[in-house]
């Protein structure tokens, strides 16, 4: 058995520093070029940029508080949407903190009559970083946002609605809305509306 | 509850049972050390990674000499992840200009990736390189599911073998499965992560500003390349704090489905790959459909609470489903099957938060890896696992008929049967042990982040996640002390090792024995008889060890909400 172990010594070492180089760096370091030059898009966190300017990223949720934008849902990250500090909150079900702080989302949350809450705007996500809420959640903010733009209803209604996807084939996943791209959206609807006819 | 949660459950379910035979087929070759297309161009590598070495690859080894040569690899492996991550501040790769990890910290964090834990005390994107997560992590996702499976290995040819005294080689079995596996199937997994929207830079992060004029810091990095073989291993340490919750680790709905299929694909490959081994698909079926049942089972009771949402939340007007600690984009059902796909595999990769569950929703995922992580669970460890539970049926079918048990063409004797139970025991004993060390001790109480009997769970959680080398955890224990990080680390060292050597200890014994022809007094190990005794061995035996600390955590949990009281 000693001899065994003497003998195990140099495989272990050798094939510790082979497979390191091979699978801690020319693995990844391959992976980086091929994605690098040939989807440099998403490779590079599927940024989006406004007049030169890099304002988020379509797969990452942001702030929002003006009463002029849709608000996503809360955050645990950092001090709301930190993305180098992704987070949820942990609270668990029966947690005095938790249903403080969802009586107090409900209570500023405007409901429409005959419509409940949607317990995705009031909750906070997994991430702290969701990007998005689900349609009745952005339904529910388009008074508060015709209000504070000056937009007609209508038109905020049904830009949201064009917002909406669907899950994958009718199947997989879960109806929802980038409030990110929305939003931005919404500022250009608001510019053109601004010098534009309605 | 909708039509479409349920459809995904039963899909994914029945891909599963579809990918088996494939993947196992590809496993088999492996087994028995074919050519496959693959040693074209990975061959040479094989041949070179041999010689620099001083290996024989047709050397065969007893189980003494298997289990040596693998504990010294882990050993060596475990050292120089720790040192890397010691060294992380002066080593190169490290845009953010992190300092290195703590002596405790980095411990921690080298055992749990060498034992495919991959629990993190730690926030990925606040704590380390690109470097120590390339150099020092990304490494052992690929070796441990290697060795994992090499360990499958070894014990299949302690069944298939007969009087011989070798289960095969080592260094050939972890090196072919990383080859003409794991490298080329994370290749290709890990550019559709980036078609997909998986960042795979070295930038460390990027400033936005946001349209309400903030600054927004955004943590990118080679995400792609360790998040194919996190999942694809059943290993599940994130690139970033919030694991395959986080939007650029699993950006949507599609990603999420491959995610828990690649969980899933090569442990239930594995049981068709038994089978052949053994000479009878059917046995491997068997396994399967039992451990399919569990997994069912499970999926459906996390999925029905989490849809039927916090009672306390109704109370002040929130109606609906659990969405706290969930993502819009997976929902309820795709959230629950996740969590239970994850811990019923020793991945431990989450897509939301297990803590923010319900409470009995919470309690599915505890149990599953309670149970030792065998409905499908880790690659090689769940199938490795899974054939001491068969063990373990066949010996209590043998007593109630008064016959010598067989399983698959061997005597089942004493030797084996105490070897199988001593692996089995190590569970119980380090996470009831060490739970209730901890809930003695201040510096164990100092840990949980809720109250009640939910502080109880994270506790019971994360020593049950980490003895059955999960990973996953009740996120909002506080777990980067030394004396967590000391202590969970024993119990994934002691869930890895004590149950890894009695399995070869079996595999070597088996193989020395001679084949026993079943005759008609054999217990059948087919069929749906054999299906339903195993099922309720592990359930027996596995289950009611635990159920007392679930009263305590999770079932206490559920009956004071219902009685209104909060913490």
């Amino acid at each position: 058995m000693l001899k065994e172990f003497a003998t195990s010594l140099r495989p272990a070492l050798v094939m510790t520093g082979l497979f390191a180089g091979l699978l801690g760096l020319a693995y990844p370091a391959a992976i980086t070029a091929v994605a690098q030059v040939a989807m440099p898009q998403q490779a590079n966190g599927s940024l989006i940029v406004e007049r030169g300017k890099v304002v988020g990223s379509h797969l990452i949720g942001q702030q929002f508080a003006a009463p002029g934008y849709f608000h996503g849902r809360p955050s645990a990250a950092g001090n709301g949407y930190d993305a180098a500090a992704s987070s949820g909150s942990n609270l668990g079900p029966a947690s005095q903190a938790l249903h403080d702080r969802v009586r107090d989302a409900l209570k500023s949350t405007p409901s429409s009559p005959g419509s409940l809450v949607p317990p995705d705007l009031v909750t906070t996500s997994a991430s702290g970083l969701d990007p998005h809420v689900s349609p009745e959640a952005a339904f529910l903010q388009v008074s508060r946002i015709a209000k504070a733009r000056g937009l007609p209803e209508a038109r905020v209604r049904s830009l949201v609605q064009d917002h909406v996807e669907g899950p994958l084939l009718g199947l997989l996943g879960e109806p929802r809305v980038n409030v990110l791209e929305l939003n931005i959206a919404l500022d250009a609807m608001a510019a053109s509306g601004a010098n534009g006819p309605t | 509850m909708t039509f479409a949660g349920w459809l995904l459950i039963l899909g994914f379910t029945a891909l599963v049972a579809l990918l088996a035979k494939p993947f196992g087929l590809w496993l088999f070759a492996l087994y028995e050390g074919r050519t496959t297309p693959l040693h074209r161009v990975a061959g040479p590598i094989e041949r070179g990674f041999y010689r620099l070495s001083g290996i024989d690859p047709d050397r065969q080894q007893s189980w003494q000499a298997y289990a040596l040569h693998m504990l010294m690899f882990q050993l060596v492996t475990t050292l120089f992840t720790y040192a890397v991550l010691r060294l992380q501040g002066v080593l190169p790769l490290n845009p953010r200009g992190l300092a290195g990890v703590g002596a405790d910290g980095a411990m921690n964090t080298a055992i749990a990736f060498v034992t495919n834990t991959n629990w993190q005390w730690y926030s990925g994107e606040a704590t380390l390189s690109n470097l120590s997560q390339m150099l020092g992590l990304t490494i052992h996702n690929f070796l441990s599911a290697a060795t994992g499976i090499a360990i499958a290995f070894a014990l299949f040819r302690g069944f298939a073998r007969t009087e011989t005294k070798t289960v095969g080689n080592f260094w050939a079995d972890m090196t072919r499965v990383t080859l003409y596996l794991l490298l080329p199937a994370s290749i290709l997994y890990a550019l559709f992560l980036v078609l997909c929207g998986v960042p795979q830079t070295f930038v460390g992060s990027i400033d936005a500003t946001t349209l309400e004029g903030a600054r927004q810091t955004i943590a990118l990095g080679p995400v792609a390349s360790q998040e194919a073989i996190k999942m694809l291993g059943t290993n599940g340490g994130g690139f970033f704090n919030a694991n395959s919750a986080h939007p650029f680790e699993n950006p949507s709905a599609l990603t999420n489905l491959v995610q828990m299929l690649s969980i899933f694909v090569l442990g239930a490959g594995l049981t068709f790959t038994f089978g052949k081994a053994v000479g009878n698909t059917r046995q491997g079926w068997a396994i399967l459909a039992a451990m399919l049942a569990l997994f069912l089972v499970g999926a459906s009771v996390t999925y029905w609470q989490e849809a039927a949402g916090n009672p306390a939340l109704h109370q002040i007007g929130l109606a609906g489903a659990n969405m706290e600690g969930k993502e819009v984009r997976f929902g309820i059902a795709a959230s629950a099957l996740f969590s239970v796909v994850t811990t019923a595999a020793s991945c431990g990769a989450v897509n939301a938060m297990h803590d923010s569950f319900t409470a009995i929703g919470g309690l599915v995922p505890m149990f599953n890896m309670q149970l030792g992580e065998i409905v499908i669970g880790g690659v090689g460890s769940g199938i490795y696992g899974f054939l001491l539970y068969a063990l373990l049926a066949v010996f209590i079918a043998g007593l109630m008929v008064g016959r010598t048990p067989e399983y698959v063409g061997k005597k089942i004797e004493a030797r084996e049967v105490k070897l199988a139970v001593l692996a089995i025991v190590i569970l119980p004993l380090c996470i009831l042990g060490f739970t209730a060390l901890s809930v003695v001790l201040p510096a164990g109480l100092a840990g949980p982040l809720n109250k009640g009997p939910h502080g109880f769970s994270e506790v019971l959680y994360a020593f049950s996640s980490a003895t059955g080398n999960n990973g996953s955890a009740f996120a909002g224990l506080t777990a980067g002390t030394p004396f967590y990080n000391g202590l969970l680390g024993v119990a994934m060292w002691l869930g890895r090792f004590l149950v890894i050597v009695p399995v070869l200890a079996i595999a070597g014994s088996l193989a020395a024995k001679k084949h026993t022809p079943a005759t008609s007094g054999s217990f059948p190990t087919t069929g749906g008889l054999w299906i339903g005794l195993l099922v309720a061995t592990i359930l027996i035996v596995g289950g009611l060890t635990f159920l007392p600390s679930l009263a305590l955590g999770p079932v206490a949990d559920h009956l004071t909400l219902l009685s209104g009281k909060l913490y």
